[in-house]
């Protein structure tokens, strides 16, 4: 259960940051992106996906989630 | 020699590695690449911020010194007490070159060593009251400082010192911030998670004193520079820059820095982030906090300074966006008549590298722009999203080495043969003697500042009168020469 900074890039992507893992990648697809819900399941642009609780709302990035690690890629 | 081939490249680290019984090879082999460019990420060649092998000859440092050296130490209006034995403290005052103004023992202490001088009995007994009766010493005898910090050394983390509560008690008893940092030296792998828990003291002592309290005039033009040591005055080359072209800098971390700049910060517009390793801890807290957003910059050499002025300027509106190109402008031909009178005397010349922080990436441009070239680069402490960083900067087939050991560096360099090495004092002397030129990249050799269009004409002349110096043509003996040993012949003929 790493805790994951997310931040919005310059070009309105979603960054995903693991401060001990030195992770920093950009998010391809986000299972949940509508303004009432957010969160599910997330694929880096590494392969690896991460799984957020579902949130009732967007939240205001950049802020700090915890996120569950489901596959690590390759 | 011709530049290596990738496959060269590759034969060379095999080779320097064959000498390693296997579980070390195998170790080391992770920490040794060779560049390309395609790739995205570095953790696909290099392995990074992991443990030195036992027994190889490291060139790190430790978290005390991650914190009280690099992130604490030059905050100036300041006492730092190195907690535990006096030899921590004493061994590093004043080493690293960090320029302040001031007065100091009045209302600076930069360069001075406060220590807690651990003797056995504080083992034995716990230092926490000798540690209560200091700071009240300090504020006896220097009245002027703005704070104290408690740096941790070793022993403090064996014992189980309280030293959270002492400060406590200590900030109450005199009314200044008082912060505790938990770098003791046996914590993590290098000096790098010092500079992360002295960005988490930072964050959890210091930010929020100024929370909610508005009474301080804010411009939309505020930045703190971040990340910028001062050594040898570069801070202060690199605000002037941002200053000209209308930004208002209203913190320096932490060079020439002061509690009060710190407790500002959250208040500005923009983070400029210099050396990313040591601080963007803190920039991304205040990102998520403050939402203050962040970037990185490079203030070496006039093509990387030029995109950093640009790049910068493009988060502000236009006043700021003609400001930079006023003061690219006004320096251009002070920057060209640099490089025309150095670049004929460097050109094609050959660098290593390896230092720690920025360095190995952000001053190949300053390299670049005297037509030099870097082969090989290394970072002491680095961590993967640092290797991401470097692997476009550099060219193809080009060395990278991390947490290199003394043995490999000095192959490498035997066998790249290059003009030129950048690294720090540990190395210097090795090769000297071996006749290659060597500068020092952590303190500039005692020369500096480096940073900004002022800087670039002093690291111009540094690395000039470095490589063309007439001493090395004096580093082989007279008589084993090609032409002593053709006299020789004739003469006994």
């Amino acid at each position: 259960m790493p805790s994951v900074m997310l931040k919005k890039n310059a070009e309105g992507k979603l960054v995903f940051y693991v401060p001990k893992k030195d992770l920093e990648e950009v998010a391809e697809s986000v299972e949940f992106d509508s303004p009432d819900k957010w969160g599910g399941e997330v694929l880096l642009s590494d392969g690896s996906k991460y799984y957020f609780e579902p949130l009732d709302a967007q939240p205001d990035f950049p802020i700090t989630l915890r996120a569950k690690r489901l596959d690590s890629g390759e | 020699m011709a530049a290596l081939t990738k496959e060269e490249t590759e034969a060379l680290i095999q080779e320097v590695l064959e000498v390693y019984p296997e579980q070390a090879r195998k170790d080391r082999a992770k920490h040794l690449a060779v560049n390309d460019q395609s790739l995205e990420k570095s953790n696909k060649c290099i392995t990074s911020n992991r443990k030195s092998q036992p027994g190889v000859m490291t060139i790190r440092g430790c978290a005390y010194a991650g914190s009280k050296g690099v992130v604490w130490g030059p905050i100036k209006d300041m006492i730092h007490i190195s907690h535990g034995p006096v030899g921590c403290g004493q061994y590093s005052r004043a080493g690293r070159r960090n320029y302040y103004v001031g007065t100091t023992g009045v209302n600076t202490f930069g360069t001075m060593n406060f220590t807690s001088d651990f003797q056995e009995k504080d083992i034995v007994f716990g230092g926490d009251k000798k540690l209560g009766k200091i700071m009240t010493e300090i504020e006896q005898l220097f009245p002027l400082n703005k704070g104290i910090s408690i740096q941790s050394e070793c022993p403090i983390g064996l014992i189980g010192d309280d030293i959270e509560a002492v400060a406590k008690k200590a900030n109450k008893e005199i009314g200044k911030p008082v912060v505790p940092v938990r770098c003791e030296g046996f914590r993590g792998v290098s000096q790098s998670l010092g500079h992360h828990i002295a960005n988490d003291a930072i964050r959890d002592w210091v930010l929020e004193n100024r929370d909610g309290d508005d009474t301080w005039p804010t411009t939309p033009y505020d930045v703190a520079v971040i990340g910028d040591y001062n050594i040898g005055g570069d801070a202060w080359a690199s605000r002037t820059l941002l200053e000209e072209m209308g930004l208002r800098v209203v913190a320096q971390w932490s060079g020439d820095g002061t509690i009060a700049e710190m407790e500002k910060t959250p208040k500005v517009k923009l983070n400029l982030i210099h050396c990313y390793r040591s601080m963007n801890y803190i920039a991304r807290h205040m990102e998520e906090k403050y939402k203050i957003p962040w970037i990185e910059y490079n203030f070496f050499g006039p093509t990387k300074i030029a995109e950093s002025l640009r790049k910068i300027a493009a988060l502000f509106d236009e006043t700021i966006q003609a400001g930079a190109e006023r003061v690219i402008a006004k320096y251009q031909a002070e920057y060209d008549a640099v490089i025309a009178k150095y670049k004929p005397r460097l050109q094609g010349k050959r660098v290593m590298l390896y230092v720690g922080g920025l360095r190995p990436r952000h001053v190949i441009g300053a390299y670049e722009d005297l037509g030099m070239e870097v082969v090989g680069t290394g970072y002491e402490f680095g961590h993967n999203d640092d290797y991401d960083r470097t692997i476009k900067e550099m060219g193809n087939a080009t060395l990278i080495y991390d947490d290199v050991t003394g043995y490999e560096f000095e192959e490498f360099v035997k066998k790249v043969q290059p003009d030129l090495i950048g690294s720090g004092i540990k190395e210097k002397y090795i090769f000297q003697k071996m006749g290659i030129p060597f500068r020092q990249m952590h303190s500039w050799d005692y020369s500096g500042p480096y940073h900004g269009y002022d800087g670039f004409a002093i690291f111009a002349r540094d690395m000039d009168m470095t490589l063309n110096n007439p001493c090395w043509k004096q580093v082989k003996a007279p008589w084993k020469t090609a032409e002593s040993s053709n006299v020789a012949v004739a003469a006994s003929a």
